[in-house]
């Protein structure tokens, strides 16, 4: 919402700072987002006479003018044909910088010396006239600054309003809020040349005529209240100079006067108001009703619009002329023919608005303040205001009272307000003189009632419906920064903290520890196959698919990083991964970590002899089994297929490990990566167990695989048949070699009793057991040392 | 040798201790053997002949053979220590030279930024609980007091899945879902993924995070919300930081609040980052609005709170000058490796 400082200091009556407005405004709960001057760069302009005319010696469509500056008597060149000696116009001294950042020098022209120039609207960026200078209509004497004979020079806050304030998209309405807390009250400006008031409307239940236009109002439940008056005779050209000063203000552009009379009460007051050319409405009807399915409305940005049922349309007793609250229609605009108009002003039902700008995919001015509630009450007042203005910028006159028709006057009831529960929730006593205050300076009024007090809402706050909304009015006003900071004791949460956060802190422990570092990759991308779950509405079709695991996302990082010629990549993720289920059910969600690594084991060593130690697949099964730990999964790391997977006790797998393959260049060391998605809960702590104090008997024993047996299945029988006296195993050794005829492969294994000595004989009788085992089951023989 | 008296073997032993200290390796396990060995060793001997000695040169030859053997076994013990510590290359060894390094892995800096925000409120008794990314719009905004028909739903753009199903614009369901399973006392602060549809460029992510926190008890006043905030923003930027509360309007919270701290970067005299005016905002935050916890079943005349919101991404961004939110999702090496501990 952008706010002319010389508007507000007009309603509040007093000069106003903007950065003083800004911090207040900011301070109330509406942020100035930026402060742009208007004209404050036509400071040196000022305001000069020219005494007399001669014709450039040398050139017909130039003249040399005699200007008074206020101080003396300075040639001056001019091409402009408007030029007149007794007239004032701006004029620019040499060395002025004029708007767009051009110094100005004295120069010969056509052989005669121009010292300075007289100024065209355009050159002070004031408006589109280049044709001609800038003829002043202003008593100032010759010498004055531009800025004091003319109030153009202002400044235009962009104000944030928040969607619970419609009140503050008007001059009023934010004037209101800065004069409660510079205690000044509103008063809007007289309207200069206005004379007389305008009729009190008449009330109506359905229908009624004005200025012999018939209003019908059907759709009562889109359109509570319409009000309609009629000004005939009306002159439609530019508005005078003090309207364009105060519609450009705001960033408007004039257009004519009946126009900027509507757009003027619309940013004085937030009350939207449409006029129609009187004689252009098809039997002189107006008629508010719901579209017809279809039906068609050549709207005024020359759209062509289809309405439907859901939207009120404003027609006369032919077709619809408007789209109620959002757009007029292009036939019945006011034009520069139009003679007689009728001005709406309306309130449209917020939701109604709401559902009919998303239809359409549009959003105006006036569908934007409807669509956030405007002020029921205040209509007539803005009526008046409207009527007025129009007669005395268009000339004019009302042929009766205008109409007003509200079959079901709302009344909204008193809020309640409780001074102790004020207490209660802000902590500190306010005073009910205090709380009065307050609220009354906002326009609410106020009655004490019972130890309470009964506050009446006024039309332009839809915002405030309950005791908290007073009171956050009352902790507004008084300020936030008034409230001490002070603790008070407090009770301990009921909640447990989540133990998911405290595996995946434990994750991420263990893996920066490993050397990887955390990464994190947008869950936003192209689709990753048929259980992918789409986006409905994406931003684009490369953005349209939640992701359904982590380590597609991981890879272009590491391709990203090789892009950037890095050979040393090792991430890991931790995130959640979503998969369609079906229609009408919840997409499944689940949090995974996934790690992926590729070149240097170590950073670089000199002792490695210029060689990189690069990870192999033996490092990403180490890492997927300490991610296995780390989350303490229950399962097995299972070889499967060529690749490691994590086997649950369902025999669900739960996690892989693989050497990938990705887009990588020619330098680039294999990449090996691990996705696990067993994150769920945390696992019971750890059980102690008794230290043994009996020592241990440790056995080497090298074996002999043949081809397809593997260390697996070993292990499994050594595990099985060493029983309770195996305390470990550690596989230490491979061998491959034609003297062994095949592959040896060696462990370690460590047997103890914890309740007595093991003697060799205790030891060997288990090994053989053991060894007999591997010989029948697998054909695995002890090797000969 | 067996000739010798106990004494003259004892001196000879003396003399061979002093030559320990500067034996090699091989000679030192040769006199350790000839010295100390169980069978034949030079004192072992000694003692071994005690018996048949008498009782006065016992004592005397024991007592000074034990004390030999004694610093015999300690001169071994320290020589094979430095001869251990320091390898055969010890002598022309560069100890300038690089060690053997390890590579250190960095958590991500939105992470710790997020876990050291959630460290601080822990201080003040908040767990730590987490909740789904995909949410209902009954969760998402319902319950929140954010009709669907009102513009206040406009302020999040929501990515949606299917009809009423969405990806969560902010953590604040999970306020709605603990006041659903538990009785105040809550004070929770909920850190996670949210989504808004918004496109990717310097300043804005589809995805980002976000910590939402909660307090629900009797008696909890706009005061002590103050409090916990302040101690917050000073705890997490510097004890010198001013904090300023803006009024403010979400749906859930009434009085609502925007928080803003010093501008970090210019320490608030006015610079880019602050748009001039001396303070960023950090989070939005408020009084719970009583129609929450009434959707949430609790009564709003008895319980009273305070809850707030705030972007990790963004603040890490301020704390480090990171120029570009997309650096955050990049996984640069050079970038990451930067945040480690």
């Amino acid at each position: 919402m952008n706010v002319s400082i010389n508007w507000l200091s007009a309603l509040l009556d007093t000069e106003l700072d903007p950065d003083d407005v800004a911090h207040r405004l900011a301070m109330l709960g509406a942020p100035v987002e930026a402060i742009e001057p208007v004209h404050q760069d036509l400071g040196d302009i000022i305001v000069a006479e020219v005494e007399r005319v001669e014709q450039h010696p040398d050139a017909d469509r130039l003249s040399l003018c005699h200007v008074n500056d206020g101080t003396q008597v300075i040639e001056v060149v001019c091409g402009a044909r408007n030029v007149e000696a007794g007239k004032k116009y701006p004029y620019a001294a040499v060395g002025t910088v004029l708007p767009g950042g051009f110094k100005l020098k004295a120069r010969k022209i056509r052989g005669v010396q121009s010292n300075g120039m007289l100024c065209s609207a355009n050159e002070l960026e004031l408006g589109t006239d280049a044709d001609g200078i800038l003829e002043l209509d202003t008593d100032a004497a010759a010498g004055t600054p531009l800025l004091q004979a003319l109030p153009i020079g202002d400044y235009c806050l962009d104000v944030e309003v928040t969607p619970n304030r419609p009140d503050l998209l008007c001059h009023k309405g934010v004037a209101r809020d800065l004069g409660a807390v510079l205690q000044r009250p509103v008063k809007l400006p007289p309207i200069p040349g206005a004379a007389g008031d305008a009729h009190p409307p008449v009330q109506a239940e359905k229908r009624g005529v004005v200025g012999g236009v018939e209003v019908i109002l059907e759709d009562v439940e889109g359109c509570p209240r319409y009000m309609a008056a009629v000004i005939e005779g009306v002159t439609v050209g530019p508005s005078p100079d003090w309207l364009q000063i105060r519609v450009r203000s705001i960033g408007q552009r004039p257009i004519n006067n009946v126009v900027d009379a509507t757009n003027y009460i619309l940013f004085e007051l937030s009350q939207p108001m449409h006029a129609f050319d009187r004689s252009k409405l098809g039997g002189s009807k107006i008629i508010i009703r719901r579209g017809g399915d279809g039906e068609k409305l050549t709207t005024l940005d020359d759209e062509d619009r289809t309405l439907d049922a859901s939207m009120t349309a404003i027609c006369d007793a032919d077709r619809a002329t408007a789209i109620g609250g959002i757009i007029g229609g292009r036939d019945s605009e006011v034009s520069d023919e139009t003679a007689d108009v009728v001005l709406e002003c309306a309130y449209f039902d917020p939701k109604r608005i709401r559902t009919t700008r998303t239809a359409l995919k549009m959003s105006t001015e006036a569908s934007y303040r409807f669509e956030r509630g405007t002020d029921l009450q205040g209509m007539a007042d803005a009526l008046r205001r409207a009527v007025q203005l129009i007669i005395a910028v268009a000339g004019g006159s009302e042929p009766g009272p205008s109409i007003d028709v509200y079959p079901n006057a709302v009344k909204t009831p008193a809020i309640f307000l409780r001074p102790e529960r004020v207490a209660h929730l802000l902590g500190v006593e306010v005073p009910q003189k205090e709380i009065e205050g307050y609220l009354t300076s906002l326009g609410f009024s106020v009655g004490p009632k019972n130890g309470r007090l009964a506050v009446h809402v006024p039309g332009w706050r839809p915002d405030v419906t309950r005791e908290e909304d007073l009171i956050e009015e009352i902790a507004r006003l008084r300020g936030y920064d008034s409230f001490p900071t002070e603790m008070r004791p407090l009770r301990p949460s009921t909640v447990p903290s989540d133990g998911v956060q405290a595996v995946e802190s434990r994750i991420r422990r263990v893996f920066t520890g490993l050397g990887l570092n955390e990464a994190r990759t947008l869950s936003l991308g192209p689709t990753q196959g048929e259980n992918a779950q789409a986006v409905l509405n994406p931003l684009s079709t490369e953005e349209g698919f939640l992701r359904t695991d982590l380590v597609t996302g991981l890879i272009r990082s590491v391709e990203r990083n090789w892009a950037l010629r890095e050979r040393n990549v090792r991430l890991f993720e931790i995130g959640s991964v979503f998969k369609h289920r079906g229609e009408g059910e919840m997409p499944l969600e689940e949090r995974r970590l996934a790690g992926l690594v590729s070149g240097a084991r170590r950073p670089p060593h000199w002792s490695d002899g210029g060689k990189s130690v690069d990870f192999d697949r033996w490092d990403v099964k180490s890492l997927f089994e300490e991610a296995v730990h780390a989350v303490r999964a229950r399962g097995t790391v299972v070889e499967e297929g060529g690749r490691w997977v994590l086997r649950d006790h369902k025999g669900e797998t739960r996690g892989w490990a693989d050497e990938l393959d990705a887009d990588s260049p020619a330098w680039a060391a294999p990449l090996f990566g691990f996705e696990l998605d067993a994150l769920a809960k945390p696992q019971p702590r750890p059980e102690f167990e008794a230290l043994p104090g009996t020592p241990p008997v440790e056995r080497d024993i090298a074996l002999l695989l043949p081809p397809d047996v593997t260390a697996a299945q070993v292990e499994e029988i050594v595990a099985a048949r060493g029983g309770k006296l195996l305390e470990s195993m550690h596989l230490f050794d491979e061998f491959r070699g034609k003297d062994v005829g095949g592959r040896s492969v060696a462990w370690r294994l460590v047997f103890r009793s914890p309740d007595r000595t093991l003697r060799d004989k205790d030891v060997d009788a288990v090994l053989s057991k053991i060894l007999k085992e591997l010989k029948e089951q697998l054909g695995v023989e002890r090797r000969a040392s | 040798m067996s000739e010798a008296s106990p004494n003259d073997q004892l001196e000879a032993v003396a003399r061979t201790i002093t030559e320990l200290h500067e034996a090699d390796a091989d000679r030192l396990a040769q006199l350790k053997v000839e010295l100390l060995g169980r069978k034949g060793g030079r004192l072992t001997l000694v003692l071994r002949s005690l018996p048949t000695l008498t009782p006065e040169d016992r004592r005397d030859i024991g007592r000074r053979a034990n004390v030999l053997k004694r610093e015999a076994e300690e001169a071994v013990a320290a020589r094979e220590k430095e001869l251990r510590g320091v390898s055969k290359s010890r002598v022309d060894a560069d100890l300038t030279m690089p060690g053997r390094g390890a590579w250190r892995g960095a958590i991500h800096p939105v992470t710790g930024v997020i876990d050291e925000i959630c460290e601080i409120f822990r201080e003040l008794g908040f767990s730590r609980v987490t909740g789904p990314e995909v949410e209902t719009e009954d969760y998402n905004f319902t319950k929140l007091n954010i009709p669907l028909d009102h513009p206040a739903a406009d302020m999040q753009d929501t990515f949606y899945l299917s009809p009423g199903v969405l990806l969560r614009t902010h953590t604040s369901p999970v306020q709605a879902r603990v006041m659903e399973r538990h009785k105040p006392p809550i004070r929770i602060v909920v850190p996670g993924m949210v989504y808004r549809r918004d496109a990717f460029d310097a300043s804005h992510s589809p995805a980002f995070s976000q910590i939402e926190g909660l307090v629900v008890d009797e008696g909890v006043t706009f005061v002590e919300f103050k409090a916990a905030i302040d101690f917050f923003a000073k705890r997490f930027f510097s004890a010198d930081t001013a904090v300023r509360f803006r009024p403010s309007f979400f749906p859930f919270t009434e009085p609502s609040a925007e928080v803003e701290v010093q501008c970090q970067i210019c320490k608030g005299d006015g610079c880019g980052t602050c748009q001039r005016t001396g303070f960023l905002e950090i989070m939005g935050a408020g009084m719970v609005h009583p129609a929450v916890l009434e959707n949430c079943g609790i009564d709003p005349e008895r319980y009273s709170g305070y809850a707030f919101g705030m972007g990790p991404d963004r603040i890490t961004m301020l704390r480090y000058g990171i120029p570009d939110i997309r650096m955050l999702f990049e996984n640069d090496m050079r970038f990451l490796r930067q945040f480690g501990e």
